[in-house]
Parts: structure tokens; sequence; C-alpha cells
């Protein structure tokens, strides 16, 4: 793992639930963090289902190797974004992963050892939902990187929160400092009258995070753009930015002034 | 060879051949010991599932590529629309196991299993309509399920051979979001008994259809038939203005289309009713909270079609499924 040591702080953003924007949350806070001028990489650990090239439109991207070790994909000519996921890997987008356990366990261990990020700041590690093989080897992979912690995803109800409660013990049982809860999906305005509608119900995420003694980081509505994703031809860089998550970059930088 | 995994040394002689493990070949293979001490041909366990499960007529995947489409909430509320009829019998097994939405979403949070001499019993919703799920395993609602895959896939098996189900219509699976362990051991582990086929959930935009395209390339190679594409959140109805929006676009077509590029029926779009998570959180099927909502409509027409689809097949035939997965 000695090309993880060029990294200097590292979050995993973690929902026991599938669906509740993870990976949506996960981009969004790469690219405040990279607005706030930091070098910023994003890590796709969801094998099965990875997201993230195509948030970007960098589908159909290789990765290359240099002397150093695999490249991570660069959204920018920057370079102050850089992408690896197992997208990268597949021939065909519509080809499946069909991996057990120790396959994927494998693969996470090449993106943690393998994977150049050079002097990245900040590297962000999207997960699957769930408590298994990619969680598990996250955490062990990590345990001598000392991660800043991991941000949890909801939405607000209770059967989201019910899955989000049991990360919350993966996080304890694992060492994991809980960075914070954010509630996504919470809320949509009607577009012809305004009135806004708990589509899916309220307040679970914050009462969760009262429940566990752990920081409510704010809520994020439903909004057109972030709900479409990506549409063909455009790129998570054109996107709005989102008030909540530049709130929790700003505090991950503040928490890094903090230290000693 | 269908049996030789990828990153084989070369003339590796299958993992299921006499010689595996104990050829010139599988020297400093980091398998060779698993290989020459495992037991080779097919699982025993298959045969006893099939024993246990020639009482159950109908068995039906939910599945999605993606998470948080609603496959719990559809898989719940198929089987409350089956169990409708009180002569119907219907079960539901929850084979979420890091995940397991089931028991909230029935109203049986907090129920625990019991073991009886002829297995474990399922928690009943109605006389008609039982549930299984590691829910029901759990000491409570904190309690996380960390297990690796090989643990998963043992009480995947558990489920599938020691439940007793008794007689039944129909046998819904609800499974995790992805193409793993869950997925993989399910098809495998029915390999005798066999599957009537698959429900694929999906929502209108592009970031799920990526997944689910995925999820149905899954169902072609372990040759588990598609019953259809269910469209959920294709639209949002405002409570207060009753006018239509859309907060999920289909700027690729949505399940439709992909459906049609696949050539597997297209079985409808449900409709999202904040009324539905609301029913799922208080446990409530929101077919019989709320019947007058289009959604209702929508589920009900979907389910027709399921029960159209299982009529026409033959009941519990010994068939083929999970042939290219028992070699995975």
């Amino acid at each position: 793992m000695e090309r993880l040591k060029s990294v200097q702080h590292v979050i995993v953003v973690l929902s026991g639930k599938g669906g509740v924007g993870k990976s949506t949350v996960a981009v969004q806070l790469a690219l405040a963090l990279r607005a706030k001028g930091k070098k910023v990489g994003l890590l796709d650990v969801d094998l099965c289902g990875p997201s993230i090239p195509k948030m970007f439109n960098l589908e159909g991207q290789s990765i290359h190797q240099c002397s150093e070790g695999w490249l991570p994909v660069y959204v920018d000519p920057e370079q102050k974004l850089g992408v690896m996921s197992i997208a990268f890997l597949l021939e065909n987008e519509e080809e499946a992963v069909i991996w057990r356990g120790p396959k994927k366990t494998a693969m996470i261990r090449q993106f943690l050892s393998d994977v150049h990020w050079q002097d990245t700041e900040y590297l962000i590690i999207d997960t699957p939902p769930g408590t298994s093989d990619e969680h598990i080897s996250v955490m062990e992979n990590l345990r001598a990187f000392n991660p800043d912690g991991a941000i949890l995803v909801t939405t607000p109800q209770a059967v989201a929160v019910g899955d989000v409660r049991r990360e919350l013990t993966f996080c304890r049982k694992t060492g994991i400092p809980v960075i914070g809860i954010i509630e996504n999906m919470s809320g949509y305005m009607c577009p012809h009258c305004s009135e806004c509608t708990n589509i899916f119900s309220s307040g679970g995420g914050e009462a969760l995070a009262k429940e566990a003694g752990v920081q409510f980081l704010g809520c994020v509505p439903v909004t057109k753009e972030l709900a479409a994703g990506v549409s063909a031809g455009q790129s998570a860089t054109q996107l709005p930015s989102v008030p909540a998550i530049e709130k929790v970059a700003d505090r991950l930088i503040a928490l890094d002034k903090d230290l000693p | 060879m269908a049996d030789v995994p990828q990153d084989a040394p070369e003339h590796c002689p299958g993992t299921e051949s006499d010689s595996a493990g104990k050829s010139s070949a599988c020297q400093g293979c980091p398998n060779q010991t698993l290989c020459s001490t495992a037991p080779k041909g097919p699982d025993p366990v298959i045969l006893e599932i099939q024993q246990k499960l020639a009482s159950v007529k109908h068995k039906i995947m939910v599945v999605s590529g993606k998470g948080g489409v609603g496959k719990s909430t559809f898989t719940a509320h198929l089987a409350h629309g089956l169990a409708s009829s009180d002569t119907v019998q219907v079960g539901v097994l929850d084979v979420d196991i890091c995940g397991p939405s089931i028991p909230t979403i029935m109203g049986l949070e907090g129920e625990q299993v019991h073991q009886s001499s002829s297995g474990w019993s399922p928690i009943y919703v109605t006389d008609n309509l039982a549930v299984m799920s590691v829910g029901f395993l759990l000491k409570g609602p904190e309690d996380a399920v960390i297990w690796r895959g090989p643990r998963k896939n043992g009480l995947i098996k558990q489920f599938l051979r020691d439940v007793d189900w008794g007689e039944l219509d129909f046998l819904l699976i609800d499974t995790p979001p992805g193409t793993s362990d869950e997925h993989l051991s399910v098809v495998q582990y029915l390999n005798g008994a066999g599957i009537d086929g698959a429900i694929v959930l999906t929502t209108p935009q592009e970031v799920s259809l990526l997944d689910v395209r995925k999820e149905i390339n899954f169902c072609q190679r372990v040759e588990l038939p598609v019953i259809g594409v269910v469209e959920n959140m294709s639209m949002f109805v405002c409570p207060k203005c009753k006018k239509d929006s859309i907060i999920f676009p289909a700027t690729t077509g949505g399940g439709e289309k992909m459906a049609a590029d696949f050539n597997i029926p297209f079985l409808g779009r449900l409709p999202l009713d904040p009324r539905i998570g609301k029913c799922c959180d208080e446990g409530k099927s929101f077919l019989e909270e709320v019947p007058d909502s289009p959604a209702t409509d929508a589920f009900k027409s979907i389910i027709e079609k399921i029960r159209d689809y299982c009529s026409k097949r033959p009941v519990n035939k010994d068939t083929e499924t999970g042939e290219a997965a028992a070699q995975s």
C-alpha cells in the first residue's frame, strides 16, 4: 500500500442502503473540494455497479500505466481530479461483473495498492451499498493509513435509515470515525406550484444522527439536475454546486487546519 | 472449458476435473490445495433444495443492478397483490443479507424466527402470506451483518433448504442490488428446483439503466428467463396541484427502450406516490391503504401480467436454469 502514503486525506462514502445517492454525493464532494483548490482523487469500489465514470462522461477511457503504477483517469487537463473505477477495465459497459467476494476483494486491494495517486490531497472512496466484502476490504487495507472518516448518506425514510443504522455499527466495529450523516432526496419542490413534498418521508437522517451521536451534515433536496445524473454528452462538472455539500467540503478543509 | 478460471495457469485441467490440483500445470497455482481437496460434481444440497421446494409452484426473483429503485417495495406489494385472494399461498424470501428491508416494509419488524422439527418457520403476515429474512435473526436494529461472501452464501443455502414454507403458489425472492454472491448463490442452489423468471426493476434515468443492463446481462449469462422490466418512480403527481412532473428523466429512453433493446417484455410504469414510501415505513400495504391511487392501478396491472406469465409456465418443471452459473 506504499502508493497510498502520498495521499493526505482519505474519506469513505458509505450507506447501508442502495440508491440514496452515495455516488452523487461523492462526485459533488470531489468537485467542491477541487473548486476550493484541492487535488482530489475519486476511487469507485462499486465493482458491480460503477457509476462514477458515467457521471463525468468518461466512458470508454482506459487506464494507463506509468513507471510508478496505474494512472487515474483525469477529469480535467490540470489533473486536479482523477478517477479510478472498474468501468475503465470493462470492454463493454453492458457486461456484468459477476464476481464472488474473493475476486472483488483482490480487485479492491489492487486499486488501493497499484494506483499512483501522485500528491492527491483528498481521496474519496465511493462504495456500493452494504457491509460486505468491498467494505471489509477497504477498511482492512486502509487501517494503516488512518482514514479521516466516513460520510454516511441516507434518504429520510425509515427503510433507508434502518440500513444506515447498521452501517454506523459497521463503522464502530471497524474503527473508522464517522464524519457525519447527509440526508439526500430531502424534499422535492413541484415545478408547477412550488409545493415542497417529502417524497421519501422526512427527518429520518437528522433523527438518526442525533440518536447515534454523530454530526448531521445537512439535507440535499431532490433537484432535477442531480436526479437526472448526467445526460448523454454532459459531465458532472457542468452541474450546479450543492450548498450542503459545499459546507461539508469546507468542514473537511477546516478539520485539516485544526490538526497540529 | 467452462470451469477454467480466467487467471488460471496454462494447461489448467479445470476445477471440476479429476486431476484438478494434481496435474503438473497446477504446481504453484494459488488454488492448488483447494482444487485437490474440494469435492467434485454437483452440490448435493441442490437436490435437497429441489425436494424441499417441490411444494412451491412458482419461484420468481426480483432483481436490479441498481440500489434504491424499489425492489423490496415491489416484492412486498407483488406479494400483497398475489395474496389478495386467500386461496393463493405466497412466500417472500429476502436474500438481502446486509440490508434486509422486507421485515420493515411488511410490518414484521422485531419478529424472530422459530425452529421446529420440519425446519425454520417463516413469519406470517396473514394466513396465506409468509416471510423469511435475515432481519428476523438480528438481535436489534443496530445489529449489522458484516459478512464476506462465503458466509452469506451459507445463509442463503440454509434459507432455501431449511425454511418450512409448506405449499406455496408463489415464492418471491427479493435480492440486493448487484450481480454477486447472493445472485449467483440463489441461481446455483435453485438449479434443481428451477426459477420461473426474474422481474427486473429500474428507474427511468441513465445512471440506473447503466447498472440494470448489467443485471439483464447477468440473467442472460446464467440463463435466467426475464419475465419483464418494471420502471419505477416514472412520474410524480403533486398532492397539491395534481399536476405531473418528472423527477428522474428518461434521457435515454427509460425502462421501456431498455427492454426493447434487449427484446424483453416491458411490464409497465409505476408513478412515485409519496404515500408508497410512507406505507413502507409503516409496514402497511399501499394497495390496501390507498386503493384509488394511479400507482395502485399500475401495480395491479403489472401483477396481472406476472400472474399471467406464471399461469402459462409448467408447474415445478425441472429446469436447467443456472447451468452456466454453476460453472462460476
